[in-house]
């Protein structure tokens, strides 16, 4: 076993609309090191979120193959791939995402519903999530009454509840001020160092990207790598 | 059910829409349970028709009468276990709108004719002893505030006494209660034999026979061999089952059951497209939400649950308001105050209205379960 996490090769996404072709990712070749924190730049419209959709299991590739771990995820059918996503995966949104009727703890509990854990246990996990982004103040919060920073991390809270493999953020500042901003990418940074997660960070921002160990661009469905920061 | 709150708070985030649902679905159930009652106040007997009894009239119409002496003949026909007569007495007490029946009848062969009239034995007694004695069900009873030992004075419409008086007097000796909701509490019997002795012509003539079989299988059979006993004479009979004849006799109102089922299904059908609506509206409005959750790892078939629970939830408390409204205001009684001799929900109903909760929540659940199950994730994702 090597210390590859995610290998992708020969990926192509293209989106068809009646008889128009669309090719947004084209013959594409990466590999994501494990405890690596990678960060994904490239204009508007190139292609990021498609290839964070198609690594995460959201989206089905044209062409190529994905391996994260032992698994490849293009192979799997619709219900293992779903199962396959609540174990490996945690997503992170640009605009939180976060159920407006669930409390904070609530919507961190919401990946273990999914999962054997008894109540309590539940409550405990999701409670130690809260924990690690620093709200154990604000549990019994409403989205609506978090800032937007606050309601990130209630969002990063619910990515890592369930210890996944691989934690996909699609610009998770890109909604934030500069300050709150550098909150949360210290918390991923954090995340990465302290628990040795495995970060891949969608951004146009150079100041976020700045926080990563290496940084890909993509540009007109070809990857382009970056020197280690 | 870990996944109540998720449901719950879907519809409390959207609780105007959710109140003005779940109220029509609450009214549509309290109108259906009003139209059960009126139907079993219309419909009064026919639950508890007796399968083994017959009705036996003039062939041409009821009003015509039969020979009171037709009542030994009946008995002696093969497989007749007992037979009573009635008449039609058709008097009014104080006004016309006070509205009763009154039947003369022979009082013990009569009430074990009929076992849902529930008389103590000690009133039957003087009952028996006391010529002018009349027994009243107890909707009438409190309903004019008869007691036993009133003496009540009833006009008589088609009968005088011998002596011309158009006012019959009666005296209460018992008041019948029903053994059964179904059965009708607002009759006044009081005895033939008096009746016959003190009326002006007509003397041994009565109204129609009831007549009791010995095997219910068997009771069309019985019914032809009493129609062939008076074939040819002056007073030709027709014998039909008791519930044929009480549905024919409802049927002169209208065929309620049929104008009941028309107005219901008008109602369904407008609180499906408003609950279906509302929530295919609900659901369209989540799809963000929804897409989130398919992200986080909700599998197809979950969705789309989620979706099926929520709408059941909603038909269950509507549909539970209006049928718990329902039975609480039909037992406070009858809102005409007396038009129907019984008025009451009837189980089977109650339980078919659960049945139509239940359908309506699947039903309005559907489409937008179905469209939840569909959902792209990585489509509904773009559109946050
Ligand atoms: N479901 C889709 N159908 C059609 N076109 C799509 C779809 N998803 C993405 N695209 C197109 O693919 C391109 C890349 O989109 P995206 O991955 O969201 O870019 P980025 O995240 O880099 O801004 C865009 O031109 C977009 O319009
Ligand atoms: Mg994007």
């Amino acid at each position: 076993m090597n210390d590859s996490l995610v290998r992708i090769e020969n990926l192509s996404k293209e989106f068809q609309r009646g008889s128009e072709v669309t090719p947004v990712l084209a013959g594409l070749r990466l590999e994501i090191r494990r405890g690596e924190f990678l960060a994904l730049m490239g204009p508007s419209g190139s292609g990021k979120s498609t290839l964070l959709n198609l690594i995460g299991g959201l989206d089905r590739p044209t062409r190529g193959s994905i391996a994260v771990g032992e698994d490849r995820v293009e192979t799997l059918s619709d219900s293992a791939l779903t199962a396959w996503r609540a174990r490996h995966i945690g997503f992170v949104f640009q605009f939180y995402n976060l159920m407006p009727s669930l409390s904070a703890l609530k919507n961190v509990e919401l990946p273990l519903l999914l999962t054997h854990l008894s109540s309590s246990q539940r409550r405990k996990h999701a409670e130690t999530a809260l924990e690690i982004v620093g709200l154990t103040h604000r549990l019994k919060h409403y989205p609506h009454q978090l800032s937007g920073g606050e309601q990130q991390r209630v969002g990063i809270a619910r990515a890592i509840v369930t210890d996944p493999t691989l934690l996909l953020c699609d610009e998770p500042t890109g909604d934030l001020d500069r300050k709150s901003g550098d909150e949360i990418l210290g918390l991923l940074e954090g995340l990465n160092r302290q628990q040795g997660k495995t970060v891949l960070m969608v951004t146009h921002d150079p100041h976020a990207s700045a926080r990563a160990s290496r940084i890909v661009h993509l540009d007109k469905g070809r990857l382009v790598q970056e020197a280690v920061s | 059910m870990k996944f109540f709150p998720l449901i719950w708070g879907s519809l409390k985030r959207r609780k105007l829409r959710t109140a003005l649902t779940v109220s029509s679905i609450a009214a549509a159930f309290l109108l259906y349970g009003y139209l059960s009652a009126i139907r079993s106040g219309i419909e009064v007997g026919i639950p508890i028709a007796g399968q083994d009894r017959l009705i036996v009239r003039h062939k041409i119409s009821l009003i015509q009468l039969l020979p009171a002496s037709y009542l030994g003949r009946i008995e002696k026909i093969e497989g007749v276990k007992q037979a009573v007569h009635s008449t039609w007495f058709g008097g009014i007490y104080q006004d016309a709108k006070n509205f009763f029946p009154q039947i003369p009848v022979n009082p013990a062969d009569y009430l074990r004719m009929y076992p849902e009239f529930r008389l103590p034995p000690a009133q039957l007694e003087a009952w028996e002893r006391k010529r002018t004695g009349a027994v009243v069900g107890r909707k009438t009873a409190s309903k004019f505030g008869f007691k036993v030992g009133d003496r009540v004075p009833i006009q008589g419409t088609i009968w005088r006494t011998a002596g011309g008086a158009t006012t019959w007097e009666f005296d209460i000796v018992g008041i019948y209660e029903g053994a059964d909701p179904a059965a009708d509490e607002t009759q006044f019997f009081f005895r033939y034999d008096y009746f016959d002795e003190a009326r002006m012509g007509a003397r041994g003539q009565v109204g129609w026979y009831i007549v009791r079989v010995e095997d219910p299988a068997q009771s069309e059979a019985v019914a032809r061999k009493i129609d062939e006993e008076f074939a040819n004479s002056p007073a030709e009979t027709k014998a039909e089952s008791e519930k044929a004849f009480m549905q024919s006799f409802a049927k002169q109102v209208g065929d309620i059951g049929l104008i009941i089922k028309a107005i219901l299904s008008a109602v369904f059908f407008t609180i499906l497209l408003i609950a279906g609506n509302t929530m295919a509206q609900g659901v369209r409005e989540r799809t963000g939400e929804i897409g989130v959750l398919k992200a986080i790892g909700f599998c197809n078939r979950l969705a789309m649950g989620l979706v099926l629970a929520e709408s059941l939830l909603v038909a269950a408390i509507g549909g539970g308001i209006g049928l718990g409204l329902a039975w609480v205001l039909i037992s406070m009684g009858d809102p005409t105050g007396g038009a129907f001799p019984v008025f009451y929900f009837p189980i089977s109903d109650v339980v078919m209205g659960a049945v139509l909760v239940c359908i309506l929540g699947l039903a309005t659940g559907l489409l937008p379960g179905l469209s939840a199950l569909r959902l792209q994730v990585a489509t509904a994702l773009r559109r946050l």
